[in-house]
């Protein structure tokens, strides 16, 4: 057995890091805080590639399966002898796969964050939260049990709170920041009550109780039933909304564009690659339970069609948005419906867990072509500081590296072979089709869709025609390139990894071949979609326009992201505040503080009235005490007589 | 009597040995060189505290009267810990120039009274508790009085005097009524002979009469208000917790084994006494604007919620009651500490002096409001977990309306608890208390406070090690 106790220090390198720059930071020129937490950064990346290779390659598989281990493990609260909650690592194909992405991803936005935050006053500020973001990022995908991974998934909600809203003097920023907390703690609420559900039905937090082949879900609450479903498939769906909530699906995903206030290193972190998967890897994470506790089927059920429609609904905004940050965010939305559409579909153990391994397949490559997309738009933006299309146009000639990059970047997504999305998005149609011929098609029509939205980004951004800039636009410094440079080649490269021998639903490995029928097809409608774009945007014409002006009505709606910010604010403004929340409030100010203050009243007054016992004559306090004893005396007297 | 023996008693005779080289190094030092007794004492009582942890013997000594078990050490460490604390917090006071010619006094004072609280945690027969409790209660009046030109000192210190031997007489006319209806005063021997008759259950009141004194539970409470505001700050301190924490804990053992027959009486004395302390306590601390005044007060609504552990009669009950002492050291001495840290430099003590303190002095503010939260419970620091034991406990043998009218009163308590806070934080001010660095020994102090806030709370060990050691019906 190898030892893996030294995992814990993957997480703990970042919270070292956090309370150092926290409270030390100030002391050091900015620059030099930068690099320590990039260093802390650089030194978990390699503990995690370490820990990757080790765990794949040296640990023993039992009948040909990789086990979770227990890296560390210490017991936290003791509720009763069955019931505690640890705090711990737990290794298993999935947790070590997001221990690489995460702090690869971190690793390289803490690297081009040292150019593109250069000069800001918050900087120190911006890497310890950064070093606090990544630290509850870990803790979450190597908790050993679901209530270790809720407390730090409030930790990565507060941090991402944090990190939205840092720039606070920016009220849109201080907005957004809000909005996001809100509505995934709002989410998160149901993700507390699924993990309360769950843990009475089965008597345990800990995940290898819980997933394991002797699991009491499969006893469990099968029985009970609540509006047609068992309790058991309740508590999943509840999980679900939390996990919904933070991964941006429809319909708690209005959060998702707003946080692009936030600074683009950022979004790259959170809203790519770490944070928005996070509910993607907690399905999967319970994925045994989805998938085999009884009458359960609903449970992923919800998950497969939340995630066709959310990545649909979300492909058509992103065609219409004009800010750059806002398509991507959109496109990300869009693309994790792909995660847990696959989820969603899948079946459990070898090639019927097909839809398992490409879900993370997918989350894997993604998290590097969208943390490129994300780092090439910041570089945009730093050149011509604008967020909107409109400014932009013709910057392939000032912004090579970016330009080269950005467009690998978009192939990538687009689907376009040998690109790493090309091999993840395939395994995820080929489960879809097997599974289910609309989810499929729906999912078909996305990677069109996707194809069409990028390229028209990438067109506008970097060919049409050049616009007024302020100054010349230049290329970013080398911070900012070498990132992109290195997360480029990952997108190309990544595809080639053999996920299927790796990371699967019950740990074998199986064999994936490509089916051409079914990636000729998609191949074909990404280079549609990418064809359109190019007639469409490769020159500037009024040709887009009159499109949109013919699709009229629709046109609008989705440029308005179908109006749902209006609908949020109707139902709480409107209908929660004024109908419900008021009434409330009289009631508590009236009611409730009046009684409070009454008791106050009496406490004040009675408080006055003895305070003559306290007189400081020491012949009273002697009166007392003896009259204090005989009374007790002869209370017990009485009690002992009668 | 082997050597070895005299090891069970380690603590004891190293403290003993302390109170010796004071003494000695007072004759040998000159006036000038007497500050260096400071240093000295502090270091020796840091040794003996560490000393402390090294693991000891455990036995019965003099045919019973004195028995050694892990527990007791435990209890000893407790002690030792809140007693380096307040060394060390007194330290500048006691280096003040009109302090000079009785720095021995100090220290040789609070070594004796330990010494006698250590023999009284370790007794096993009533003569040696009450040896230990005398020897722990008599310096202390001196040490009231230790600014003996200032009234208020001197009043604290006859107050104290008088009113403990009033206690002790009872107390004593408690035991002898045991010892005349059991015929003996070992407690092994004494467990099987006692009953609800009259005259034992008399006998306990009375016993119970004279520790509810040393505990401050009302009624028995009144002298604490005047002599914890007269005495100097740092004895203050020292009284209400560390003879507070031993008279506890010696409480504790003796109703869990000598009284353990007649729990069921016991239980409904502490039921009444534990309501009457919470709710007087609180409605006396309300009303206090001189700081020493309200954290006496508090301290002794603290008691009552203390009582709700030692009802539940069981291992459990033992626990929260150890757990909260260790935790109410610490967050009383920070609260007394910043205190202290203020009078010793401004001379202010009222709580008004305290508006806008947090601007000129964030870090001992910072400090301040965590105790207070510490004290009133809430979380995440340690007094928080301290009490929902306590309440824990009480609510495990059933007593849910003591545990809602213990509720009430720490919300009541909460609302003095932030007044301080909401001074020194909210209120402004035009002459706040200016901006002054403290020395390194009272940092050090409050630091040692705040750590121990913040890891007894989180620190599962600690009260899983307690759990071990304690016992219960």
């Amino acid at each position: 057995m190898i030892d893996f106790s030294y995992t814990i220090l993957i997480p703990l390198i970042p919270f070292f890091m956090f309370v150092f720059l926290g409270l030390a930071g100030w002391k050091f020129k900015p620059m030099v805080s930068g690099i320590l937490g990039t260093t802390g950064l650089f030194v978990a990346a390699l503990l995690s590639y370490y820990t990757a290779f080790e765990y794949f390659f040296h640990t023993e598989k039992i009948l040909g399966a990789y086990q979770k281990l227990t890296g560390f493990n210490t017991v936290w609260l003791q509720l009763t002898d069955k019931l505690h909650i640890d705090l711990g690592v737990l290794l298993d194909p999935i947790s070590v796969m997001m221990l690489v992405v995460i702090t690869t991803v971190s690793f390289m936005v803490h690297l081009y964050s040292l150019g593109y935050m250069k000069g800001d006053t918050g900087f120190v500020r911006f890497y310890s939260f950064l070093s606090l973001f990544s630290f509850s990022m870990l803790g979450l995908v190597v908790a050993t049990n679901i209530f270790q991974m809720y407390i730090f998934w409030e930790l990565v909600g507060v941090s991402s709170y944090l990190l939205i809203s840092y720039y606070y003097d920016k009220p849109t920023a201080v907005a957004a920041g809000k909005k996001a907390f809100i509505v995934t703690r709002f989410a998160d609420l149901g993700f507390l009550i699924g993990i309360l559900l769950l843990s009475w039905l089965t008597g345990t937090f800990d995940f290898k109780t819980l997933t394991g082949a002797h699991s009491p879900v499969i006893t469990q609450g099968a029985g009970v039933a609540f509006m047609g479903l068992s309790l058991m498939t309740w508590s999943l769906i509840l999980v679900f909304i939390g996990g919904a909530g933070k991964s941006a699906m429809f319909p708690l995903h209005i959060w998702l564009p707003d946080a692009m206030e936030g600074p683009t290193p950022v979004s790259a972190l959170i809203h790519a690659a770490t944070m928005v998967v996070a509910g993607v890897y907690m399905v999967a994470r319970l994925f045994p339970i989805y998938f085999m506790a009884p009458g359960a089927g609903a449970g992923l059920e919800v998950v497969a069609y939340v995630g066709a429609f959310t990545s649909l609904f979300a492909a058509v905004i992103a065609c219409t948005q004009f800010d750059i940050k806002r398509v991507l965010a959109y496109s990300t939305m869009s693309q994790i419906g792909y995660m847990m559409l696959a989820l969603g579909v899948s079946g459990y153990g070898g090639h019927e867990g097909l839809g398992f391994m490409a879900s993370m397949f997918h989350l894997f490559t993604h998290a590097m072509f969208k943390a490129l997309l994300f780092l090439g738009a910041g570089a945009i933006i730093h050149a011509v500081h604008s967020n909107v299309m409109q400014d932009m146009g013709g910057l392939r000639k000032y912004l090579p590296i970016t330009h080269i990059t950005f467009l690998i970047a978009c192939l990538t997504i687009a689907g376009v072979p040998p690109f790493s999305a090309f091999w993840s998005k395939d395994e995820i149609l080929a489960a879809a089709f097997h599974h289910n011929k609309l989810l499929f098609l729906v999912e078909y029509i996305v990677a069109g869709l996707t194809a069409f939205y990028m390229f028209r980004l990438y067109f506008n951004v970097f060919w049409g025609k050049e616009k007024q800039y302020h100054h010349t636009p230049h290329e970013a410094p080398f911070t900012m390139t070498i990132p992109l440079m290195i997360l480029a080649v990952a997108s190309i490269f990544t595809g080639f990894i053999p996920f299927s021998k790796l990371v699967t639903s019950d740990g074998v490995a199986f064999a994936s071949e490509t089916e051409m029928m079914i990636a000729i097809p998609s191949v074909v409608i990404g280079l549609l979609g990418i064809g359109i774009a190019w007639l469409l945007y490769k020159k500037e014409s009024s040709l887009p326009d009159r499109i949109a002006a013919g699709l009229g009505g629709f046109h609008k709606w989705a440029y308005n992201k179908f109006y749902f910010d209006e609908i949020y604010l109707f139902v709480t403004k409107k209908l929660i505040f004024a109908r419900i929340s008021r009434p409330i409030a009289w009631f508590d100010r009236h009611i409730v503080d009046g009684s409070m203050n009454g008791i106050a009243w009496v406490t004040t007054t009675t408080s006055e009235k003895i305070k003559g016992l306290q007189s400081g004559q020491l012949q009273q306090y002697g009166f007392v005490f003896i009259s204090g004893a005989i009374i007790l005396a002869l209370v017990f007297g009485y009690l002992l007589i009668f | 009597m082997a050597l070895s023996d005299f090891l069970l008693m380690r603590n004891e005779l190293l403290l003993t040995l302390i109170a010796i080289i004071i003494v000695v190094a007072e004759l040998a030092f000159s006036p000038q060189k007497q500050h260096k007794i400071v240093s000295m004492t502090l270091w020796l009582f840091f040794a003996i505290t560490i000393a402390g942890f090294i693991p000891a013997a455990k036995g019965v000594l003099f045919g019973g009267m004195f028995h050694n078990s892990e527990l007791t050490i435990l209890m000893k460490n407790i002690l030792n810990i809140a007693v380096l604390i307040v060394f060390i917090q007194s330290y500048s006071w006691i280096k003040k120039p009109e302090n000079n010619y009785k720095i021995a006094e100090y220290f040789l004072l609070i070594v004796s009274t330990l010494i006698g609280m250590n023999f009284m945690i370790s007794s096993g027969d009533f003569l040696m508790f009450y040896l230990g409790l005398e020897l722990a209660t008599i310096p202390v009046a001196a040490l009231a009085a230790y600014d003996r030109y200032k009234n208020k000192s001197a009043e604290a210190g006859v107050k104290l005097i008088l009113s403990s031997a009033l206690s002790s007489a009872i107390l004593l006319y408690g035991i002898s009524m045991i010892y005349g209806s059991t015929g003996s005063i070992y407690f092994a021997e004494v467990v099987p002979r006692i009953s609800s008759n009259p005259l034992q259950t008399l006998a306990f009141i009375f016993f119970f009469a004279g520790m509810a004194f040393k505990i401050s539970l009302v009624p028995f409470h009144l002298w604490a208000a005047d002599v914890y505001e007269g005495a100097p700050i740092n004895i203050t301190s020292y009284l209400s917790v560390v003879s507070k924490g031993a008279a506890v804990f010696i409480f504790t053992i003796i109703l869990f084994t000598v009284f353990s027959p007649v729990m069921a009486m016991w239980k409904d004395v502490l039921y009444i006494i534990s309501i009457l302390t919470m709710t007087v306590g609180n409605l006396f601390a309300l009303r206090q604007q001189n700081m020493k005044r309200f954290l006496a007060f508090s301290s002794i609504a603290q008691a009552g919620f203390i009582l709700l552990g030692i009802i539940d009669g069981s291992q459990f009950g033992m626990t929260s009651v150890i757990y909260f002492v260790l935790i109410y050291v610490f967050s009383n001495l920070g609260a007394f500490g910043v205190v202290a840290a203020i009078s010793n430099v401004t001379g202010k003590e009222t709580m008004s002096d305290y508006n806008g303190f947090y601007r000129t002095n964030p870090k001992l503010s910072l400090v301040m409001m965590l105790s207070l939260f510490s004290l009133a419970g809430i979380p995440p620091v340690a007094g928080f977990f301290g009490k929902f034991f306590l309440f824990a406990s009480a609510a495990h043998q059933g007593y849910y309306w003591l545990v809602f009218i213990a509720v009430l009163n720490a919300t009541i308590s909460l609302y003095y608890y932030l007044m301080p806070v909401k001074a020194m934080f909210i209120n402004k001010s035009d002459s706040p208390i200016v901006f002054f660095r403290s020395d390194g020994m009272t940092r050090l102090g409050l630091l040692i406070c705040v750590a121990g806030m913040v890891v007894v709370g989180f620190a599962s060990a600690i009260y899983e090690y307690i759990r071990m050691l304690s016992f219960g019906g």
